[in-house]
């Protein structure tokens, strides 16, 4: 089905800005052969017919790790700050956030 | 409940969604403190600083609470997996939140209101809180501000999302809503509910409709509602915004709006016009989280009474133990709807098991009651360890006319403080009971003074009781018991 | 009963040195640092060497020793640790320029371990950006070279750990396997590369390409010093949800112990596409099975050409997930823009390369809304018929064999821009990682071009003493000349 399992121009564009990523003209067209190339290697998954097989997430199948409600310590403050691009007040600091949490 | 807050013709259909952060010692995924009001930044580690590297381990007592919130909120307790919500945010250090998504811990559950009327419990999951954004210059708002600055205290403090049922109908109902699932919150010792600082949050999904038989309308979603007044107030205009566009032949579009406390408005946010697309799927991270039937039954075990079954041992012990008029099958009298405020205070409060130890002092329930939700409200804190013995002893000298209620709010106020024995600080104030012989013949005295007032009196004119009871307090500053000079005064009428 | 008597174990046999003081640690980081100076501005497998810190290191041990302390198992060796294991204070930056001089405030708990066991860090290896990678040429430090033919790739992901054990830099080092990125580069350079069994290593540290797939393993010239390396780093931590709470087996113990009855099944699905020379060299190690008592048959698991396929929308889906965080905000490269959503995307867009971006947007693409189903979803289920590919084969054989590699080492830039050519690489190593699996590549005889070729066992989940066990025997017979150090510490 080669129609399904190929990805367009559009698709790219809205993958990357999904992404957060800025493609050039050049690198649209790029991304798009390379990406459907890979997509296409991937018809032979696509055509399986696997209704009713469980999906696998993990490789072992472990269940209810959990850890006691006991405080560790925490970073030293001046160590975390450092690593950041821009500091004001203790806090980090980012340009003006346009637009709320969704 | 019938009632709606909206112009005839039309319904208003209105779900919650409560964040309520969880009174664990730590967070979420990692053994930082969870303590609100610290220095930024301070409370923060690898795992949730989202540093590269690092990986989450759940913690058992949020799993635990989170169950205690379930079998509150009579849900299933199910085996349970966390998914990865994908999307960018600064305060979200991974970019993306692990939640609960489509295997949550709890579902379809109820609550019901203290009137009677029952909301539906769609699921009750867990999930991470996100760090704390403030917004620095103009207006500190989001809009206008020219950069933000973020703290990560927050972020991964364990969460329980509860979502409601679309079964809410008024204003009014919304508030009680959340009024008792705060209630209930607290009683499981999963939330201290302090809205003001954030440790619950309520998201309103609203929309209207003509009929209860009509479709769902398109609903529009108020975020990050901080009081009880402002979700009220929030769903009220946000229903009537709704109706007025519809009248008008107008569209709702569905759109996240914010409610503005001081304009008491709701405004659609500016969000990108990006559609959201969370990519959800199961965190690698994590494995799943199967409580076993023993498991729930423990945590189950570990539950108090919650509010609504504190608030029907009070009613119960009020029409056994009540004024006895004898309408219902106990022999006292149904609460009045005072008492059902007086019980909600009391409830609210903390102060229940306060009332009952009293009454099984031996004081009738009714006075009990009254004092506890007056006087004793006052300071709750103080009264919540107050000694019921003691409590018992100052309003059976109530009861039996040896002190007056003006004294009985004074040596209450010193009994919160101080304890000690009632008769001791009744004492102590000079508040011992007025021999009968003096109050006998002070009240004679004041009759022969006031002999039009007295004739009055005697023909029938019994607001007068009162005037000869405030010269007998006037003579007797206060020490006399009013009940016992209301006595004597219809005594001497004969 | 047949044995192969009691293999080499050139790293361990120095740390016994050391412990015993017949040898001083700082002689023996002196000597690493004098390899690393000769041929590593030709091969570049490191993107930081650590002299300072690891001459401090070693005089530490030896004072220990001198103390009549034990230093551990590991005393005065040099490490090499691919640059995406969470060292404190020191540059961490997966070979991207995303995370160009962060300093991690902790250490990853193979670090520790490593720490704990006397060795002492010499570096951090040169890998593709973000483990993205077959042949470590997307690394935003420049490619590293094959110590066996300077024109080749090493292998990737982690072809500096692989290169700098091969140049006799180290005589052990860590990478992360996630699609093969230890056993391929190990099998490129002529050296042993494990990959445990998943669970059994601590991901704590390791910063994360696909978190179902990832797993640490050792790169070493020796099969026994890969079960001494796997030994000390292995074993429950609670720092990790996904490590398993069971002792880990002492691998080293069962060395000797031979393969005689046990059954080899030849996967024929992974010689399938293999070049002609790297399939004789596999029917080999076949027969060497044999001569040691194994009874050794030719086995189908055909899932497993499914296994392309399914990793490269698995890993990818996982991997745009791990890499949102890369945003500007707390750490690493910042772009400046005037909003912080352009400031995200500018910051990425200026700090991935070509291939960390090609893999974000594919795995993107396979989580979006409407794909789901049709890519994850239906790659997940692939991930189950592969595993009980794997369950049937194992009724039949104790372990598997097959070729690491479906070719020798690749010259550089010959599949940099064709991705799928890449890809292709990985082919004969996913299926492991998708079943989290443990599998070892040790080398096995050269090609026609006199390059090292890896021959590959698989064994079941927790299987790593059979593992051992059988590599152990092949290495011991093993066409002379082959695999081991060009030179160096030990
Ligand atoms: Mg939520
Ligand atoms: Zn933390």
């Amino acid at each position: 089905m080669p129609g399904r399992y190929t990805i367009t121009r559009d698709d790219v564009a809205h993958v990357a800005e999904l992404a957060r990523l800025e493609l050039s003209e050049a690198e649209l067209d790029m991304f798009t052969e390379q990406l459907g190339a890979v997509l296409g290697h991937a018809a032979d998954v696509a055509a399986l017919d696997l209704a009713g097989v469980p999906p696998t997430s993990h490789a072992l199948a472990l269940t209810n790790v959990l850890r006691p409600d006991e405080p560790r310590p925490c970073l030293d403050r001046t160590e975390v700050l450092v690593a950041a691009p821009s500091v004001e007040d203790d806090r980090f600091r980012v340009p003006s956030i346009m637009g709320e949490a969704p | 409940m019938a009632a709606t807050d909206l112009p005839a013709g039309w319904e208003m259909v209105v779900g919650l969604e409560v964040h309520c952060e969880l009174k664990t010692a730590t967070k979420l995924f990692c053994g930082c403190p969870n303590v609100f009001g610290d220095e930024p930044n301070t409370n923060v580690c690898p795992v949730c600083l989202g540093l590269p590297g690092s990986l989450p381990v759940l913690n058992q007592q949020a799993v635990e609470l989170a169950m205690a919130i379930g079998t509150a909120l009579g849900c299933e307790i199910r085996p349970s997996t966390f998914h990865r919500k994908n999307y960018f945010y600064p305060d979200m250090p991974k970019d993306y939140q692990i939640s609960q998504y489509d295997e949550p811990i709890n579902v379809d559950g109820h609550l019901e209101l203290p009137d009677g009327s029952v909301v539906g419990i769609v699921r009750a999951h867990l999930e991470e809180d996100t760090g704390k954004t403030t917004h620095a210059g103009g207006t500190g708002r989001i809009h206008g501000s020219d950069h933000s600055l973020v703290d990560y205290n927050r972020s991964g403090v364990p969460l329980v999302e509860i979502v409601s049922a679309p079964d809410i109908r008024s204003a009014t109902q919304a508030r009680a809503y959340a009024a008792e699932l705060r209630a209930v919150l607290v009683a499981t010792g999963a939330s201290d509910g302090r809205m003001e600082e954030g440790s619950m949050r309520v998201d309103a999904n609203v929309s209207v409709r003509r009929s209860p038989d009509d479709p769902l309308g398109t609903r529009c979603e108020i975020k990050n509602l901080n009081s009880l007044r402002s979700l009220a107030r929030a769903v009220e205009y946000e229903a009537r915004r709704q109706v007025e566009l519809l009248e008008a032949g107008e569209r709702v579009v569905q759109q996240t709006r914010h409610w503005d406390e001081d304009a008491g408005r709701t405004i659609a946010l500016r969000s990108k016009e990006e559609a959201t697309d969370y990519r959800y799927f199961l965190e690698p991270d994590l494995v799943p989280v199967v409580p076993d039937a023993q498991w729930v039954t423990a945590v189950a075990d570990t539950l108090g009474m919650l509010p609504a079954a504190r608030r029907r041992r009070l009613e119960e012990l009020l029409t056994t133990d009540g004024a006895g008029t004898g309408d219902t099958p106990g022999g006292g009298a149904a609460p009045t709807p005072a008492q059902l405020d007086q019980i909600a205070t009391v409830v609210d409060l903390g102060l229940d098991d306060l009332v009952v130890e009293t009454v099984a002092a031996g004081v009738a329930a009714p006075l009990v009651l009254a004092r506890s939700a007056n006087e004793a409200a006052t300071d709750p804190d103080l009264a919540r360890k107050l000694d019921p013995v003691a409590f018992a002893g100052l309003l059976g000298m109530e009861a039996s006319g040896s002190l007056s209620a003006t004294q009985v709010k004074a040596v209450l106020s010193e009994l919160l403080h101080t304890g000690g024995d009632p008769a001791a600080i009744a004492a102590s104030k000079g508040f011992e009971a007025m021999a009968e012989d003096d109050l006998v013949s002070t009240v004679a005295g004041l009759v022969a003074d006031h002999p039009d007032e007295w004739a009055r009196y005697r023909d029938g004119d019994d607001k007068l009781a009162g005037f000869f009871t405030g010269l007998v307090m006037k003579a007797t500053q206060g020490k006399a018991n009013g009940k016992a000079v209301a006595a004597e005064l219809r005594r001497l009428r004969g | 009963m047949s044995s192969t008597g009691s293999p080499a174990s050139p790293a361990f046999d120095l740390a016994d040195d050391v412990r015993a003081g017949r040898r001083r640690a700082v002689d023996v980081v002196e000597a690493s640092l004098a390899a690393i100076a000769e041929r590593e501005p030709e091969l570049h497998c490191f993107n930081l060497v650590l002299a300072d810190s690891a001459r401090q290191r070693a005089a530490e041990i030896d004072r220990m020793v001198a103390a009549g302390e034990d230093p551990g198992p590991l005393a005065g060796v040099p490490v090499a640790l691919k640059d995406n294991l969470c060292t404190r204070g020191i540059e961490t930056t997966c070979s991207s320029r995303i995370l160009a001089g962060w300093r991690p405030p902790y250490d990853a708990t193979v670090v520790t371990r490593l720490d704990r066991a006397g060795a002492v860090v010499v570096g951090k290896t040169n890998m593709d950006e973000f483990a993205m990678g077959s042949s470590t040429e997307t690394s935003a430090t420049g490619p590293t070279r094959n110590p066996r033919d300077p024109s080749r790739v090493p292998g990737g992901s982690s072809g500096g750990s692989a290169a700098a054990v091969a140049a006799g830099f180290a005589p052990l080092a860590l990478g992360s396997d996630t699609g093969g990125s230890i056993r391929q580069p190990a099998a490129l350079c002529g050296v042993v590369g494990m990959k445990p069994t998943y669970g059994t290593v601590s991901r704590y540290g390791l910063v994360a390409f696909a978190s179902s797939l990832d797993q640490i393993g050792p790169f070493a010239t020796t099969v026994a010093d890969a079960a001494g390396m796997f030994d000390v780093i292995g074993g429950h931590d609670p720092a990790d949800s996904t490590s398993l709470d069971r002792p880990t087996p002492r691998v080293v113990s069962v060395l000797g112990d031979g393969i005689e009855g046990l059954t080899v099944g030849v996967v024929r699905e992974l010689l399938e596409g293999a070049d002609p020379d790297v399939v004789a060299r596999i029917t080999a190690a076949a027969d060497v099975c044999a001569a040691a008592g194994a009874h050794v048959e030719e086995i189908s698991v055909p899932e497993v050409r499914l296994g392309l396929s399914a990793y490269y929308l698995i890993a990818p889906a996982e991997a745009s997930s791990n890499l949102a965080r890369y945003d500007g905000v707390r750490y690493g490269l910042r772009v400046d823009a005037p909003d912080a959503a352009s400031m995200n995307v500018a910051t990425r867009t200026a700090g991935f390369g070509a291939e960390v971006k090609r893999r974000i947007m594919l795995g993107t693409y396979a989580l979006s809304a409407g794909y789901y189903d049709a890519y994850y979803g239906q790659a997940l289920r692939v991930r189950t018929r592969i595993v009980e590919g794997f369950e049937r084969a194992y009724h039949q054989c104790d372990v598997l064999l097959g070729p690491t590699s479906p070719t020798t080492a690749f010259p550089l830039g010959e599949r940099l821009d064709d991705p799928l050519a890449m890809y292709l690489s990985d082919v004969c190593t996913i299926p492991s990682n998708l079943a989290g699996h443990p599998a070892i590549s040790l080398p096995f005889g050269t090609g026609d071009d006199g390059l090292p070729v890896g021959a590959q066992l698989l064994a079941p989940a927790l299987g790593e003493s059979l593992l051992f066990r059988a590599a152990a025997v092949l290495e011991a017979g093993a066409p002379a000349g082959t695999g081991g150090a060009a030179g160096g510490v030990a």
